[in-house]
Formats: C-alpha cells, sequence, structure tokens
C-alpha cells in the first residue's frame, strides 16, 4: 500500500516537472503550433479552399480543420516526449529517476502525460483558433476526447522510443521530419482517401495517421473514410505495441545504463 | 549490520574493457568509508552498479540486507547519491531540483517543501531556491546535489568526489556538514576523493581500488601505520655542514638554498631527525609535510600493484 502511495507521489511529480518545462517555454512549445494551424487554415482553407468548395460533400474549411488540430496533436505529443527524455539524458538528470525508488511504468506514465497535456493543449488552442475561419462543434463528443486522447498517448509512447534511442539531437528530429510528417501530411488531413486511385487508396490505408485523423473527423463531422471501430482498433493496437516496447527497453535499460 | 556488501561483482564493458575484476567489499552500518583509487580504478563504476545507474555483468550487491538484484526499490530508497558530474536540470529552479527528487521518493509535497527548506537552510542555498541551477556557482551547484542526495533521508550516502572544484571555506563546511550526519544522524557515508587529506580527516575506513581489484582494505589509522616512509620539507636558518645527500638513515634532498626534503624510513622518529639535523649544524625554523601520509601510502600501493600487474588495468573505464 505505501509502495502505491509512494508510487502515486513520484507519478504526480513527474507530471508536474513535465508540465512545468513545456509551459515554461510556451513561446517554443504553445506558439508555433498555433501559428502552424493558422497558416494552414489561411492557405488551404481560406484561399485554395473557397476553389475546391467541397471535400465528400463537406465545406473544404470545415473538413480540414479536423486533420490540422490532430496534425497539431500529433506532433507535439511526440516531440514534447522525445526531446523531454532526450534532454534528461543528455544532461544526465535522468539519473535522478534512475537511483530513486520509481518502477519503469511510472516513468513511462509521466513522461507520457507530460506528452498528452502538451498534445492536448494545443489541439484545443488550434481548435479555438480554427472558430475564426468555421464554426463547427463535435457531432460526437465523446468520440472526439477519446481519439485525441488515445491518438496524443500514442505518439507520445512513439516519442519516448525515440528519446530512449536517441543519442545526438539528430537522432530526435530525424523520425518526426522523415517519418512523422509524411505519415501525416499523406494522412488524410487535406483530402480524402477515397478521391485517390485504388493502388495508392490501398497504400494510405496502411498509414496508421490516416486512422487517426478520420476517426476524430468522425467524432467531429460524423464523417470518415473508415468505420469508427477501424480508427479505435488500429489506435489500441499501436499504443499496446509502443508501450510494451518502452517498458521493455527501460526494464533492460537501453539508452539509459550501460 | 553491514551498510553495504558486495561480493564477486565484476563489470565488463561492451567494448571489452573490465572495469570490475571479482571485487568484495563489506561497509558498516555508520561508517565514514573511503573508496580511493586512481582514475579509471573502477570506483565510479562500482558506485554506479549499486545506485542502479549501471547493470552488474555479475556479482551481488545487498544493502542493509536487501538484494539489490531482487529488492531495488527498497535499496535504491535508502541510498543517496552525489555524482562526480553535475546531473540536474540547469534550468529547474534549486528548490524544485531539490523537491523533484523529494517526490520521486514518496514524499508529498508540503512534507517535501518543509525539509527542502532545511536542508537548503543547512547548505547556504535558500536564498537561491527561486535560482535556475544554471546561475549558480560551482561550489552552490556541489551543494545543491548534497541537499538532493539527502531530501529523502537516506541510510546510505554515496559521495563521488563531492569537493572537487570546491573552495577551501566550503570544502570545510561541507566536511563539517558530513561529519554531522554521519555522527548525529547515523548515515553511512561512502567517499569517493581525489584529496586523501579529506578521507584521512573524514574517513575511518578505506578501501583502494585499482584497475578493478581492491588492493587494500582496512582501517585508516592501521593503513598509515603501514606508511614506510614520510617526507618532510624544512625550511633551514642555517644548512649542514656537511654536503652529503645522506644523514644517518635520512635521506635530503636540496629544493633550494633554503629548503630541503627529508625521508622519514618507518621506525625513526622526529626527535631522531632532529638530533641528527642539529648535529649536522642545520638550525630548522619550519616544517611540514611534502604530502599527507594516505597520499604517500596511496602512491606506494598503486604503484606496486601496477608494477605486479604490468598494465593489467581498467583505464578509462570510470
Amino acid at each position: 500500500m505505501k509502495h502505491l502511495l509512494n508510487e502515486r507521489v513520484a507519478f504526480q511529480t513527474l507530471v508536474r516537472k513535465e508540465i512545468r518545462r513545456f509551459m515554461r517555454i510556451w513561446v517554443q512549445t504553445l506558439v508555433p503550433p498555433v501559428i502552424n494551424a493558422l497558416l494552414y487554415l489561411l492557405i488551404f482553407g481560406g484561399l485554395i479552399g473557397t476553389r475546391i468548395r467541397e471535400m465528400d460533400g463537406i465545406p473544404y474549411m470545415d473538413f480540414i480543420v479536423p486533420g490540422i488540430i490532430m496534425m497539431g496533436v500529433i506532433t507535439n505529443s511526440y516531440g514534447n516526449v522525445s526531446s523531454s527524455f532526450f534532454g534528461a539524458k543528455m544532461q544526465k538528470y535522468i539519473e535522478e529517476l534512475l537511483v530513486s525508488p520509481v518502477s519503469n511504468i511510472t516513468i513511462v506514465a509521466g513522461f507520457i502525460i507530460g506528452g498528452v497535456a502538451r498534445g492536448l493543449a494545443v489541439g484545443l488552442l488550434v481548435a479555438l483558433v480554427s472558430l475564426l475561419f468555421t464554426q463547427i462543434s463535435p457531432v460526437h463528443p465523446i468520440i472526439t476526447v477519446l481519439v485525441m486522447v488515445l491518438t496524443s498517448i500514442t505518439f507520445s509512447l512513439a516519442g519516448l522510443i525515440n528519446g530512449i534511442f536517441a543519442e545526438k539531437f539528430d537522432d530526435i528530429s530525424i523520425v518526426p521530419n522523415f517519418i512523422l510528417a509524411p505519415l501525416t501530411y499523406l494522412g488524410g488531413i487535406f483530402y480524402s482517401v477515397s478521391l485517390l486511385p485504388p493502388l495508392w487508396e490501398m497504400i494510405s490505408r496502411l498509414n496508421p495517421v490516416l486512422y487517426m485523423i478520420n476517426g476524430f473527423r468522425y467524432g467531429i463531422l460524423g464523417a470518415s473514410d473508415m468505420p469508427i471501430w477501424q480508427s479505435f482498433a488500429v489506435i489500441t493496437f499501436f499504443i499496446f505495441m509502443l508501450g510494451f516496447i518502452a517498458m521493455r527497453l527501460l526494464n533492460r535499460g537501453v539508452g539509459t545504463k550501460q | 549490520m553491514n551498510a553495504l556488501s558486495i561480493r564477486q561483482l565484476t563489470k565488463t564493458y561492451d567494448n571489452s574493457v573490465h572495469a570490475l575484476r571479482g571485487i568484495d567489499l563489506d561497509v558498516a552500518s555508520g561508517d565514514f568509508f573511503a573508496l580511493l583509487g586512481p582514475n579509471g580504478a573502477g570506483k565510479s563504476t562500482a558506485i554506479g552498479i549499486i545506485c542502479s545507474l549501471l547493470n552488474p555483468t555479475s556479482g551481488e550487491v545487498t544493502v542493509f540486507d536487501h538484494k539489490l538484484a531482487t529488492e531495488r526499490e527498497v535499496v535504491k530508497s535508502m541510498i543517496g547519491l552525489v555524482p562526480q558530474e553535475f546531473n540536474f536540470n540547469v534550468f529547474e529552479t534549486v528548490l524544485n531540483v531539490v523537491t523533484n527528487v523529494a517526490g520521486y521518493n514518496g514524499i508529498g509535497w508540503s512534507e517535501a517543501n518543509k525539509r527542502a527548506e532545511y536542508i537548503l537552510k543547512r547548505l547556504d542555498l535558500w536564498e537561491k531556491k527561486d535560482t535556475p541551477g544554471r546561475q549558480l556557482s560551482g561550489g552552490m551547484k556541489r551543494r545543491l546535489m548534497i541537499a538532493r542526495a539527502l531530501i529523502h533521508q537516506p541510510k546510505l550516502l554515496i559521495l563521488d568526489e563531492p569537493t572537487a572544484g570546491v573552495d577551501i571555506e566550503i570544502r570545510r563546511s561541507m566536511w563539517e556538514y558530513l561529519t554531522e550526519i554521519n555522527e548525529q544522524d547515523g548515515t553511512t557515508i561512502i567517499l569517493t576523493t581525489h584529496y586523501l587529506e579529506e578521507a584521512e580527516a573524514l574517513c575511518r575506513n578505506v578501501a583502494i581500488i585499482d584497475g578493478g581489484e581492491i588492493i587494500e582494505n582496512g582501517r585508516v589509522a592501521e593503513l598509515l601505520s603501514r606508511a614506510t616512509m614520510e617526507t618532510y620539507v624544512l625550511d633551514m636558518l642555517s644548512k649542514p655542514t656537511s654536503t652529503s645527500s645522506q644523514l644517518g638513515p635520512f635521506a635530503l634532498r636540496y629544493r633550494d638554498d633554503d629548503t630541503i626534503e627529508v625521508d622519514v624510513p618507518q621506525g625513526h622518529t622526529l626527535n631522531e631527525l632532529l638530533s641528527s639535523l642539529s648535529e649536522a649544524g642545520v638550525r630548522v625554523s619550519s616544517m611540514r609535510n611534502k604530502s599527507n601520509r594516505l597520499e604517500q601510502l596511496f602512491l606506494q600501493l598503486v604503484d606496486r600493484d601496477s608494477k605486479d600487474s604490468l598494465g593489467g588495468s581498467a583505464s578509462n573505464a570510470s
């Protein structure tokens, strides 16, 4: 019982530290994604969108808003955990955790909640900014929140694994730039995969981000390229897989112990 | 009860460097213990394993009768570590650095703040509590690491060169504080240091590690009695009448016109030395140790060991 209480205090401490970290540098962590989203909404929604008019029968501005919110959630959840964990390794203050009686599951949970907090903060800010362009409210609020939180957990876990393996700064920028960004842009933010030729549609359906963006779009607009259960199935699968990998790496001391 | 027991502990790094070659070590509860050794001897590797920062290759570590391999969380809760390098988040404030570690050890927010206030005041850091770590001086950073290591009141405190780069005044005050927590709180302390006068002044027992092996282990006083020679530096008012470099059993070396070094072999007293000098016409104005006794013994032991093993040490491993 005492052990559980200690773990709870350790978890709260780690979460508080993680939230304090990104709030302390809010100009670097919260403002840029909002400006990015604003530009996307202006250029794709406001300028190009007026020519496209509709996508799958939905006004184009409304169609892209869920994807742009999710893009912020995904990149910031990932970036928060990868840079925080890697920074802790670089400055060696990860040792504060390693020498303390904190279980690895608590370490994982603490970093993940930090990533989720930043992902949701950015998602909320981008959603508020989008209200300047369109007036939409979630058709399925619970599904909207669930998909956003679960997606944030998924990419926080992926960021943690990146942080565990990273040995230099390049290592935490390669994955976001060369893997995460293409998957996100090709994940149906700006278009419906049903418009693609069959081969490309099939290839697109191998992209897990597609299921997350469409799940979120379903929550907000009630429209999606695939059934909502598929979105939940894919997200849940990745959470378990990435969570298992992260725990195994920490238990074996990969990237943290020699 | 032993605070720490190590049995046949080995560590071989991925690059095949044998940092520890089966060391055995016991540190009694309440002891102030020095772990000495040259750079690359294996000190930091041993500490890293005890503190769960490194995985051992083989062997067993027990802390207050709890095995590290099977009761890791319990063992961790009993240890406080002050590492060699600064390893706190330099962007966090002093207070947050300390209270974060309190939280990791299960100490609630209000209790953590109370303890932090006491310990930061004791270490003259309270006025800096809202200052980010990066703005502290070297001495303050060292004290912050001690405060952080003590916040959960560990039964075993391990300090890896805690006074490196610290000025004399702060070093002395840290000595006082460490002696106080050892004597009053009963905290067992293991200290590694390059300042051997520090080990001689503070510690009751000592182990010397070299090439990944314990080459000496015992009471400081006992080890010192085995020093075969002590060297003194003498300032002279008048020089010896003879130019010989030997004065009975004592070897003389001139540093300059007014200063000589004299080796006093074990078994000979300072009275004998002063009598011999007086007979040789030397008037001494002042006298001091060239280096402290533990340092001389340490150099003898490490030198002997390196000659014995002819380079079979674990260099650059720790």
